[in-house]
């Protein structure tokens, strides 16, 4: 690994980034918090959703806001920096093995991840404000479970951003990312699916239930959720598969 | 201290279409999936290269599209797996030292790959980052080599929206940003109007002068003419023939070569053209034509004919050509190099 060559693509990002800023605040915060709006404000306020509702969606929102801002991240710089430009080229040819290259792009997806977590906290809060009954008492335990989150999703926007070609994002987003999102337990606890045994069954297959659920039990543990135990296992496993895949699919693209 | 270039028995055989870490990138091949199990179809790139590109020396790859001179480069550029055969740079295997290997060379892809998201400043800047280069560095070296380039006026812009000349240039000064020691150049000139091209060709020289390696492909026989001190003939993955471009364009029979077509033509009457003073080699060709070449080219034509005439044969076309590169690329494969 090479320190230098590895922290001047962070830099490269980071500027790439900062001069995208306006544009990736609202990729990132304007459909979650329209949904917050909707949901927490709309739907609550005049009495067709119970005032807890509130507290219970917040924790799905920052899953969502994560997870989305993840694999945005690191997919789809790398759909296009694969395509016919090769844009990635000059980073694949600095002195480092270039894995290293694809694991510089986890990282950098995962800080993006994190912020957009952290930050969508105050802002919901914000919007939904008063009636939010949020209980940070293991502070640790959430740090874990939303570090966790955020590999996942940069680990899971490795793994697509590596297998799918650009003339296959729509069906990306419309196959992969909305069924997710929908059955991922964002906008209800994973217990609501008791009605639908198979599907709570089957939802077990998708790790956003256990970034919904995770951060649910350190932010809202009144309310029933899946176990931690089970959250850290599932987490930890779904990254290590999506980080093998999703670097096995990038030494795929990037040597022929 | 400079490193050479060696590769011994390169092989690489793709089994659909070439990617675009090889610079096939534009074409695919139109090959449907079908239900039935049939052999995926192999394609042949490279076929058994071997070279020795001394230290310090230009030595140019000159073939025509999809003669296998990409494909090379990109196997020496850390790109490209090759299916059997190794290959150095210095004393680096390149496939099993890719570290200290991608320290040593700077890259010319064949399509400029510049990183859209960045000026052309930052490009290079960025660049200099990856290896390693201090800040002060750096940015001296990005602002020199902006002006070398005559790229300074739009230096703080995003590269997006330059001309395909000012983003070849750009893609050679970030090549040279962290001084390497072997430059790789796929086609630079390709897409260059004749004054930049003269720009580049009088920087590779400059840059060859501070002792470092340059390796370049082309399918224009006055670039690799102009440029290389040594050059390999490359088709159908091999190498047909190496050597100076004097050395190479003595090696074809005459040097001349007189191109003739006629209504119709005879075995008979090739060895009467055969029998013509100074006519070394004929070579029968499509559409009732005839390949002479020969140690002399204008003065054989009114022979020809005078042959011809007698013969009542109609000639309808000739061309001569003076010792070339092409002739030699025609004399070993029967192509133009320009076909």
């Amino acid at each position: 690994m090479n320190y230098k060559a590895f922290m001047a693509m962070l830099a490269r990002d980071a500027r790439v980034a900062r001069r995208n800023i306006v544009a990736l605040l609202f990729q990132t915060f304007l459909q979650p918090l329209m949904f917050v709006f909707i949901f927490g404000r709309v739907m609550v306020g005049s009495g067709y959703m119970p005032p807890s509702y509130k507290s219970l969606l917040l924790p799905g929102i920052m899953a969502l806001s994560m997870v989305g801002t993840g694999i945005w991240a690191v997919a789809m710089p790398l759909i296009g920096e694969f395509q016919f430009t090769r844009e990635i080229e000059d980073r694949l040819l600095a002195p480092m093995d270039i894995s290293w290259v694809a694991i510089e792009k986890v990282v950098a997806g995962t800080l993006q991840a994190l912020a957009a977590g952290l930050m969508v906290i105050p802002f919901a809060w914000l919007l939904l404000r008063p009636g939010v009954d949020l209980s940070l008492h293991r502070p640790i335990l959430f740090a874990v479970v939303a570090l966790l989150v955020a590999v996942f999703s940069a680990c899971g926007g490795l793994a697509l951003g590596c297998s799918v070609e650009q003339t296959h994002i729509g069906l990306m987003f419309s196959l992969v990312v909305a069924p997710m999102i929908f059955f991922g337990c964002t906008y209800y606890p994973w217990s609501a699916l008791a009605n639908f045994p198979v599907m709570q069954k089957l939802v077990l297959v998708n790790p956003l239930v256990y970034a919904s659920e995770g951060l649910r039990a350190t932010l809202v543990p009144q309310f029933p959720h899946l176990s931690l135990l089970a959250v850290f296992v599932a987490l930890l496993g779904f990254n290590a598969l999506f980080l093998t895949v999703g670097l096995r699919q990038f030494h795929k693209k990037a040597v022929s | 201290m400079a490193a050479g270039i060696r590769t011994s028995e390169l092989r690489k055989v793709y089994h659909s279409a070439p990617p675009l870490a090889a610079g096939a990138g534009g074409f695919s091949f139109a090959e449907k999936r079908s239900k039935g199990k049939q052999p995926k179809p192999e394609i042949v790139a490279l076929n058994g290269i071997s070279l020795d590109i001394h230290s310090g020396e230009i030595f140019c790859l000159l073939g025509p599209n999809g003669a296998g001179k990409s494909t090379t480069v990109g196997v020496l550029t850390t790109r490209v797996k090759p299916t059997a055969g190794q290959a150095w740079i210095g004393e680096h295997d390149v496939w099993k030292e890719q570290s200290a290997v991608k320290r040593l060379i700077g890259v010319v892809a064949q399509r400029p790959n510049l990183d859209f998201s960045l000026t052309a400043r930052e490009i290079l800047v960025f660049h200099g980052a990856y290896f390693g280069l201090s800040s002060h560095e750096r940015n001296h070296r990005a602002a020199a080599l902006l002006e070398r380039f005559k790229l300074t006026d739009r230096a703080d812009q995003i590269v997006r929206g330059f001309s395909g000349g000012m983003m070849q240039r750009l893609s050679i000064a970030r090549a040279m940003m962290h001084d390497p020691q072997v430059l790789f150049l796929d086609e630079p000139s390709a897409g260059l109007d004749p004054q930049t091209r003269l720009l580049l060709w009088e920087i590779i020289r400059e840059y060859n002068r501070s002792g470092k390696t340059v390796l370049l492909t082309t399918h224009n026989m006055e670039e690799a003419d102009a440029l290389c001190q040594r050059l390999a003939i490359v088709d159908h993955g091999r190498i047909i023939a190496l050597g100076t471009p004097t050395e190479l364009k003595a090696s074809v029979p005459g040097g001349y070569l007189v191109r003739v077509r006629f209504g119709q033509h005879s075995a008979d009457f090739l060895e009467r053209l055969q029998a013509l003073s100074g006519v070394r080699e004929v070579r029968a060709t499509e559409n009732s034509g005839a390949d002479l070449y020969a140690d002399r080219g204008g003065s054989l034509v009114s022979e020809v004919a005078n042959l011809a005439l007698a013969a009542n044969i109609e000639l309808c076309d000739v061309h001569i050509s003076e010792p070339s590169l092409e002739n030699l690329f025609l004399h070993h494969t029967g192509r133009s190099l320009r076909e």
